[in-house]
């Protein structure tokens, strides 16, 4: 049996409230445009006082920002900027820390390997199935073309 | 300018992805991983590096710097190793990112506890 | 029907009681948050901590259970032993808040999900094998924690997400209630008795919402064929009663069911309200559509409306506790939310 009212369902829809999204537009703007400016701010640090090459610079940026992503989360701050920032605390690689950090955090109680180690990435782990994977695909094309030319 | 470029350009991609939260019904997860495949694909055609030579970390920090990454890990991988840098290339290139997650991640875990929210 | 229980029926799905059957006895217990609330002053515990000196939240969701039951049995003088049967649920997989809860009681225990409708459940169960004559005394009780409800059905607390509009705060709360006959020591501080008439028990009705943000909107429809159900059956309107309530469809679902009700012939307007509209100061305590879980109308019902009517300023209350028959797993499969209440007339 089919469960879907459409009638209701379009009565719904009209009558539930919509996201405040100017408002939200605005502080992922901000936020998400701020945690750059930081992650803008390390990579000058690196590349120009303390004279890691180009490459180097950007991973220790990653590193970094990785860290404080995870530090905010454990102090519990990064959760409560983000109730604001929405995408603009969740696209930055600092969202990806903090997206890793908090069920470990959560399910520590459970123990130590299956619990924090096991759920560490419940949220992450699509972001790197889909990210190494979709890499080897650009991979296999690319290898595909160098032997073609 | 520099730091100009690198708030406006990541506080753009931000925003995007925050109107496809509100009005679609795509959730964040879906979203980060759509990003990290778009940044797969344009890292792959090497575009993305376009963006960040004018943004710079206003490109890299975003989800998406992470996707070009790993295309310019593969890219580098292929041409290093051949056949076998399609598999190493890319996660080689992310390892710093990705080990920085899991040891930092274990550690703050380990240190602090979850609050209750009001 | 030959075995006499035709003179107890009304329609097909609602009971009127022989005996209307005395809820004896309630004691709530409420987290921070809800003590922060306006309802504050009926509660019986108010928590600063919802850790509750647990090394858990799910052991201190339990506590809450087992308190709770223990201050609603104490209160009129009676002890565990005096209690036939306890009816017993929450949200979290298995009822383990129940399971655990109880499990120091030594009191014969049936589980009972209902979702957030659990306390109504046990309260209609509890009423029927008392009045049926299988039991003297029987207690309900119901919790739900937010922290507990949160990491299995959403987010780790930690993660950094936004809530949508149309999503609800669970309430951090327990509370039980004692039904029967049992002769205790002392009276409490019960000034007026007050009694359970009629239960109507819901049926499972599912219009299709698949947003588990949006629990308002795909219970309200279980609301009203409950509701609408219980007036056919009584022959009663909105206005034999003094408050009509729902559990927990929060801002969104009771002008829902508030246009759901008028379509079917029943004006809702000055007698209903809704315990999830009611637990929080929703624009200061930013909890978007309101409070639910199972101890918004558990502690709502059994804390303040209960009180009010221990006090006589209402004499005529039918509450119907909402569910959302959902899981975590169902929401990933792609499966729509089925919804369930349960609804009972209390009077002094």
């Amino acid at each position: 049996m089919e469960h879907e009212n459409k009638e209701y369902l379009r009565y719904l829809d009209e009558k539930a409230p919509g996201s405040p999204t100017f408002k939200n537009i605005v502080w992922a703007f901000c936020i998400g445009g701020l945690i750059c400016v930081i992650g803008q701010a390390f990579s000058n640090l690196y590349s120009k006082v303390c004279g890691l090459s180009d490459e180097d610079a950007k991973t220790a940026v990653s590193v970094t920002m990785i860290f404080l992503g995870a530090l905010f989360t454990g102090l519990n701050i990064y959760p409560r900027i983000a109730k604001y920032a929405g995408a603009g605390t969740i696209v930055p690689i600092t969202g990806f820390a903090n997206s890793i950090v908090s069920p470990a955090m959560e399910f520590k109680k459970e123990g130590y390997v299956l619990g924090m180690a096991a759920k560490m990435f419940v949220i992450a782990g699509p972001v790197l199935v889909y990210g190494i994977t979709s890499s080897a695909v650009v991979g296999i094309i690319y290898y595909i073309y160098t032997l073609l030319v | 300018m520099q730091y100009l470029n690198a708030f406006w350009v990541g506080g753009l991609i931000c925003v995007i992805a925050q109107i496809l939260i509100d009005r679609t019904k795509l959730t964040p997860a879906r979203i980060l991983v759509s990003y990290v495949v778009l940044g797969v694909l344009l890292g792959g055609i090497g575009v993305y590096d376009k963006i960040v030579e004018f943004a710079g970390a206003g490109a890299t920090v975003p989800i998406i710097g992470f996707g070009n990454v790993l295309a310019k890990g593969v890219i580098k991988g292929v041409n290093e190793h051949g056949l076998l840098g399609v598999i190493t290339g890319g996660a080689a290139a992310a390892a710093g990112g990705i080990a920085a997650a899991i040891v930092f991640g274990f550690l703050i875990a380990l240190i602090f506890s979850p609050k209750s929210k009001k | 029907m030959n075995n006499g229980a035709g003179a107890k029926r009304l329609g097909a799905q609602t009971v009127k009681f022989e005996n209307r059957v005395p809820i004896i006895s309630t004691a709530t217990i409420a987290g921070p948050k809800e003590t922060e609330g306006p309802l504050s002053d009926y509660f019986d515990v108010k928590l600063d901590d919802d850790m509750w000196d647990e090394d858990s939240w799910e052991k201190a969701e339990s506590k809450m259970q087992r308190e709770a039951v223990k201050i609603a049995v104490s209160r009129r003088g009676l002890a565990l032993d005096d209690i036939d049967y306890i009816f017993a649920g929450d949200l979290l997989n298995q009822c383990t808040a129940a399971g655990f809860g109880i499990r120091d009681l030594n009191i014969p225990y049936f589980g009972v999900y209902g979702a957030c409708s659990t306390m109504i459940e046990g309260l209609s169960l509890g009423a029927m094998m008392i009045d049926g004559g299988y039991a003297t005394t029987a207690a309900a009780v119901s919790s739900s924690h937010y922290c507990t409800a949160e990491r299995q059905y959403r987010n780790p607390l930690e993660y950094g997400g936004q809530r949508t509009p149309t999503a609800q705060w669970t309430v951090t709360g327990a509370a039980a209630a004692v039904l029967g006959y049992a002769e205790g020591s002392g009276t409490g501080d019960v000034q007026k008795e007050v009694y359970i008439t009629h239960a109507t028990t819901g049926r499972i009705v599912d219009f299709g919402v698949k947003d588990p943000n949006n629990m308002g909107g795909a219970m309200a429809p279980a609301a009203v064929s409950t509701l609408a159900e219980h007036f056919k059956a009584t022959g009663t309107q909105p206005k034999d009663y003094d408050l009509i309530l729902t559990g927990d469809l929060g801002t969104l679902g009771k002008s829902v069911a508030i246009d759901l009700m008028l379509e079917q012939g029943y004006d809702l307007s000055g007698l209903y309200d809704d315990c999830g509209c009611m637990i929080y100061d929703i624009e200061k305590q930013d909890v978007h559509a309101g409070g639910s879980g199972c101890g918004c109308v558990s502690i709502t019902f059994c804390g303040y409306i209960i009180n009010l009517m221990r006090e006589q300023k209402l004499s005529r209350v039918l509450v119907a506790g909402t569910g959302a028959l959902l899981s975590p797993t169902s929401t990933l499969q792609g499966e729509s939310i089925p919804g369930i209440a349960h609804a009972a007339v209390i009077e002094i």
